[in-house]
């Protein structure tokens, strides 16, 4: 029995699947982008960081 | 390979756009603006990447919001001719699908605002979304005239939160600007409502119109009217605010004031007479004033930023 690989679904619903693997994509690059981002700046000016230093006076903002 | 014409029931299978409907794209793209606004004008910068990711967490909430309301609201929006286009009552998505996309993308947008941001901006967000869904919609909507006094506050909280994600508690500065949106609010849907009257009457909601009649919601919208413009002129005597902001807000407050005495003076036959012009004009610059209120701080936070500022007024608050 062969199997047909594309039923009509598979056509009707082709816009919705491609959005929605794009919006997947878009959400995992985000993710991977936000990690870069915290994880290069010094956790020192993360007031929420655990290791958090409060800026002395002298230091730039 | 299973039959999957089993699964085939439906007449009109719901296209991408149709779920992207269901989040209020419009209301979605204010949220955005506002938010932006209150992140831009708070006084810690934030790091670009960190803030479109925070933005985007606050549209997604905003909008999965829009789709528990449209979920809710089903049976009142099959009847008002405004709202009879939308996703469920026109029969494109299914009523148990907007509760699910609802749902999930509220979970998901307060943890990711959680990692992205920080705990206190994720907590308003779900607090924001709470209040818009359970206390407004399901809760007060078609119970009290008042139901948009206090459903504002929902649509007043985005600026709140941006400046959340940015400096991570709150203050002064972004309290008065949901002050600012929530009594914005009341005068500008209920200048709406004074030609939407037949359509939330056949829906029976108990907008200000509907219950206690015309004069009334006229004399309400002078009255917020008045109280909106301290509100308003109040940030330029904050950090955010200066004296292109104030120059600005009083021609607009003047505007305004001078729209809502005409709404006041309007008689039922004036407004037969030309369709309801001057509520849809009001309503219409409510829409202006508001924009342009946020844009001016933004030339204002721009202005410090360059070290322009032309400001010499006292900070007040």
């Amino acid at each position: 029995m062969s199997i047909r690989p594309e039923h009509e679904l598979h056509a009707r619903r082709k816009g919705r699947n491609i959005a929605i693997g794009l919006i997947l994509g878009g959400m995992v690059a985000m993710i991977f982008a936000v990690s870069i981002v915290k994880l290069s700046q010094p956790q020192s000016e993360d007031i929420h960081a655990p290791n958090y230093v409060p800026a002395t006076a002298g230091d730039s903002e | 390979m299973a039959d999957v014409s089993s699964i085939d029931t439906r007449e009109h299978e719901a296209q991408f756009g149709d779920y992207v409907e269901l989040l209020k794209p419009r209301v979605m793209r204010l949220v955005v603006f506002t938010a932006l606004v209150g992140m831009l004008v708070a006084p810690v910068p934030v790091h670009p990447v960190i803030a479109v990711a925070s933005i985007l967490c606050i549209a997604i909430g905003a909008g999965a919001s829009g789709a528990l309301n449209m979920w809710w609201d089903r049976d009142i929006d099959a009847v008002m001719k405004r709202t009879m286009g939308r996703p469920i009552p026109s029969g494109r998505v299914q009523a148990g699908e907007a509760l699910a996309i609802g749902l999930a993308l509220s979970g998901l947008s307060v943890m990711m605002l959680a990692v992205f941001a920080n705990l206190a901006a994720a907590g308003w967000l779900a607090f924001t979304i709470f209040f818009y869904v359970v206390i407004y919609s399901i809760g007060l909507k078609r119970l009290t005239p008042q139901n948009i006094v206090i459903g504002g506050a929902a649509g007043a909280f985005p600026p709140l939160l941006g400046w959340v994600v940015a400096t991570g508690s709150i203050s002064v500065e972004p309290v008065l600007l949901v002050a600012l949106i929530l009594i914005w609010t009341p005068p500008h849907f209920w200048a709406l409502a004074l030609w939407r009257n037949e359509d939330y009457k056949a829906a029976g909601i108990p907008m200000l119109p509907v219950m206690r009649g015309e004069r009334v919601t006229r004399r309400y919208i002078f009255g917020y009217t008045l109280w909106l413009i301290p509100v308003a002129l109040a940030p330029s005597f904050t950090q955010i605010g200066g004296m292109a902001y104030l120059a600005v807000s009083l021609l607009l407050n003047a505007v305004l004031l001078l729209g809502a005495w005409r709404l006041l003076k309007r008689q039922e036959a004036d407004r037969d007479a030309d369709n309801f012009r001057a509520e849809k004009q009001f309503f219409g610059f409510t829409i202006v004033y508001l924009f342009l209120h946020f844009m001016m701080l933004l030339v204002e936070s721009t202005l410090r930023a360059l070290d322009v500022s032309i400001t010499a007024l006292p900070i007040w608050f």
